[in-house]
């Protein structure tokens, strides 16, 4: 599979003030669960992303920590109150300790 | 006739090619640990103690049965006013009958909703067991029992 990590967010860019938002996230990874055997019959090392974030101006709002059992191309969905305008930071943080962000603005009107 | 018999040992020779294909297919299969739903019981008592967990306020969405185990939908929402001092701080997810018990924890902040989805993978059919911290300390849990067809983890 793909080592190429590509993240995918569904998210409005515009919002009433308190109106309810759902966003979602999609990352391309293999989720390697290091449950695995080759076919040599050794085991293929763990390489998840474990742990995902969505911050709004600088403010953590939702955290998930994924565990071997989250599918490939782990999908999140989850929602957020719009108050005022501003930028949300997603990150994803990878086993080898790599981490992957993304970036969206929203406006409240 | 002869092109019968030439027929007939075709077939054959296709059911043995599919035969240690799925051989080789089931010695690529990792050896799952036997369903422990103790396991699931000992992380919930790590994390809760004794605690009594009260059933409700959690609407678990899963599917009765599950096609792929590899991707299995879930859905965990759980009512709560969510304001400042009454709000859902921890949910976690636990299977039952994977190889290892954790699917996902959620820390959730006031404001919002407590709700969130993802796709998950079940080695077999087992029970999916949700429990919700509250920031009054109380704890609610769910179960609902996921019937597998083509198991996850490595399948």
């Amino acid at each position: 599979m793909s080592t190429q990590v590509k993240p995918r967010i569904r998210i409005p860019a515009t919002a009433a003030k308190g109106e309810l938002i759902e966003i979602k996230t999609l990352m391309s990874h293999a989720m390697e669960t290091g449950q695995r055997k080759d076919a040599a019959g050794k085991t293929i090392p763990r390489k998840i992303i474990n742990k995902f974030t969505a911050a709004f101006n600088g403010k953590t709002f939702f955290e998930a920590d994924w565990h071997p059992a989250i599918s490939a191309n782990p999908y999140q969905s989850f929602y957020f109150k719009a108050q005022e305008s501003g930028e949300f930071t997603f990150t994803w943080k990878d086993d080898d300790g790599s981490v992957y962000t993304a970036t969206s603005n929203l406006t409240v009107g | 006739m002869f092109t019968a018999t030439q027929h007939k040992q075709t077939t054959s020779r296709r059911t043995v090619v599919i035969a240690s294909a799925a051989a080789a297919l089931a010695a690529l299969l990792p050896r799952l640990s036997s369903a422990d739903p103790a396991a699931v019981t000992a992380a919930l008592k790590k994390l809760y103690g004794d605690k009594p967990m009260t059933e409700g306020r959690i609407k678990l969405d899963v599917p009765p049965i599950a096609e792929n185990g590899l991707v299995v939908p879930l859905n965990v929402e759980v009512e709560s006013p969510m304001s400042e001092t009454d709000y859902v701080t921890t949910v976690h997810v636990f299977a039952d009958g994977n190889p290892l018990p954790g699917v996902v924890s959620y820390h959730f902040q006031p404001g919002g909703k407590a709700s969130a989805g993802t796709r998950v993978r079940l080695a077999q059919t087992q029970n999916v067991v949700c429990v919700a911290e509250m920031s009054n300390g109380q704890v609610y849990m769910a179960k609902a029992n996921v019937k597998v067809t083509i198991g996850g983890c490595g399948g």
